[in-house]
């Protein structure tokens, strides 16, 4: 039996019924990742040594009778290069963290050690979160497994790669502009953008403060699910955190959908989505519409507007949090050096990649005295009109519906020439995260070219249930797919 | 909006990055074109809207001042590029 192919709680069953030990598993995973990896280069770091250590590790307390109660007990998971993982390599896939080992652990690791998962790996990302395709990762590109002419989107797009490739049984990215949902579209997996405060952001390297989330990748609907129970809850470490009196999405894995109000924002069916695209989500409003859920089309406010919105606020966070790296206390240093303004400046200038600095001066610019009302200032009252929209739609309707990219994956290299263009690929997943939303991301189809079409479910505020409910109903109405070396 | 050598050099300043003739060019053409995009905000009336920075009401968290964290100085500075008798050391800065 091929262990690499099985789902993350199917293992996990089978390492509390003691047909696989932990070891096994995580030896599989090793060996699938050598076969592999070369071609997709999912990961930056491969933690060999320290991932089998664990595995034993957990195996003993397996063997104790401890972590009976966690479900993915000894399943091996890969982690997004923006998370924490203490003593072992940080990068963001940048120059200016190549070296950067942190003291300590993000609390999603935390959780996640604590419910018995072995680390296996960090994988590649855009620089800072920065970019849809992972083509902007100091450490090289990673390709889509379907076809790795194409890339895997981003910015999480080794999370996304690695699962569809079954170098990775689920992982965590994280979300600023889409960046877990628009790889996992792109690489037919499945991805949820919790609401903003379910998931501590303590240990995430920050891009833009007030829209990152961390959220879980997987093969279906039931590994998400299972995963957002493990990693959220309030955590006083961070100051966003909202309390909230439960976190078992699990509950929410229920085949029926009968008398929900779904709506389909009309502006996310119009120009720039490619026909293909538009039949498949259509198609999926229809099976669902058919398992008893009412389904109509309905006007959402503001929301053409959501692109320069997001670009302004994210890019005046990304200047402002990204001031910290200074060749001083860690990462990156500039070898030749005139004082210390000198350090500064030379430092970032040979350690950020081109996106990165391109956002850091749009930030600048946005922020810059002369310039704040008119872009930043009219950015947050855009978002206020945003979130105003998405409130009166949930009114009528329990969860929205549409497409989670307006194509499917570009070919390598396409993309970075007209960052502009790029920007407006994301066109489907910043209103989201300006909002505050939960949405999930999961397979609805393949294109002509052979390429997977993502469905994007968008629920109110503390919703993850609905879109779970609704996406589970929509995923067993369909024959399991698999990630792609299944297809 | 067009974007003068002078505008590229002051957010260039601002940022803390030193750019190439070449760099300063791209960066003139593409923040034409992407502040361009961000005034199609501008098609929006919003006079009477607040600007909203937290989409949930946010309060200020208080508790006991304790220290809670243990920092580690030796591993702390094990990430720095280069450090003296326990401190990060920078070019002198004072004359």
């Amino acid at each position: 039996m091929d262990l690499t192919k099985l789902t993350a709680l199917e293992l996990g069953k089978k390492i509390k019924d003691k047909e696989v030990s932990v070891i096994e598993a995580t030896q599989a995973l090793l060996e699938k990742i050598k076969q592999t990896d070369e071609d997709y280069h999912c990961y930056i770091t491969v933690m060999e040594q320290e991932a089998l250590a664990r595995a034993s590790e957990v195996q003993k307390q397996i063997d104790a009778g401890e972590l009976s109660d966690s479900p993915l007990a000894g399943v091996p998971v890969a982690i997004k290069d923006n998370i924490c993982t203490k003593g072992v390599k940080t990068t963001c896939a940048s120059k200016i963290l190549y070296n950067f080992n942190p003291p300590y652990n993000a609390t999603v690791i935390e959780k996640l050690e604590k419910a018995g998962a072995v680390i296996i790996g960090k994988v590649n990302m855009d620089e800072f979160a920065m970019g849809s395709t992972t083509e902007t990762s100091y450490f090289g590109v990673t390709k889509n497994p379907w076809n790795t002419a194409h890339v895997p989107g981003g910015s999480s797009g080794g999370a996304a790669a690695a699962v569809a490739a079954e170098e990775a049984f689920y992982s965590l990215g994280s979300d600023t502009g889409g960046s877990i949902r628009q790889p996992s579209s792109f690489c037919g997996v499945t991805g949820i953008k919790p609401t903003y405060g379910t998931v501590s952001r303590y240990g995430l390297v920050a891009y833009a403060s007030s829209l990152d989330q961390i959220g879980p990748i997987a093969r279906n609907v039931s590994d998400c699910a299972v995963v957002l129970d493990l990693i959220s809850g309030h955590d006083t470490k961070d100051s966003t955190s909202v309390p909230r009196d439960n976190y078992q999405y699990t509950e929410a894995l229920i085949d029926d959908v009968r008398g929900m109000k779904i709506g389909i924002p009309k502006g996310y069916l119009g120009a720039g989505l490619d026909k293909e695209v538009k039949s498949s989500i259509l198609a999926a409003a229809k099976v669902l519409e058919e398992k008893g859920a009412v389904v109509e089309e309905f006007d959402l406010d503001a929301v053409d507007y959501a692109i320069p919105a997001y670009y302004v606020i994210a890019s005046a966070e990304a200047s402002s949090n990204l001031s910290r790296y200074d060749g001083i206390k860690y990462g990156y240093r500039t070898e030749d050096f005139d004082g210390l303004a000198d350090v500064y400046k030379k430092s970032r200038s040979e350690g950020f990649g081109n996106e990165v600095k391109r956002r850091m001066m749009i930030g600048a610019f946005v922020l810059s005295s002369g310039y704040y009302d008119a872009y930043y200032n009219k950015s947050l009252k855009v978002k206020a009109l945003i979130k105003e929209g998405f409130d009166k739609a949930f009114e009528k309707y329990d969860i929205l519906l549409g497409p989670t990219a307006p194509s499917t994956a570009p070919k390598l290299g396409e993309s970075l020439s007209d960052p502009l263009k790029m920007y407006l690929g994301d066109i489907y997943t910043v209103s989201v995260n300006l909002a505050g939303l939960p949405a999930i991301s999961l397979p609805c189809g393949i294109d002509s070219k052979g390429l997977p079409i993502g469905l994007q479910l968008i629920g109110k505020h503390f919703g993850e249930k609905d879109i779970i409910r609704a996406a589970f109903s929509f995923e067993q109405s369909r024959d399991y797919k698999g990630p792609v070396n299944n297809a | 909006m067009t974007i003068t050598d002078d505008t590229i050099n002051y957010v260039a300043a601002l940022a803390k990055l030193e750019l190439s003739s070449e760099e300063k060019e791209k960066a003139k053409k593409d923040l034409s074109s992407i502040l361009a995009y961000m005034e199609t905000m501008n098609e929006l009336n919003t006079d009477a809207i607040e600007p909203m920075s937290h989409v949930f009401p946010i309060r200020n968290v208080f508790r006991e001042d304790e220290v809670t964290n243990h920092p580690n100085r030796d591993t702390l500075l094990s990430n720095a590029p280069d450090s003296k008798d326990g401190c990060f050391k920078v070019p002198k800065t004072v004359e």
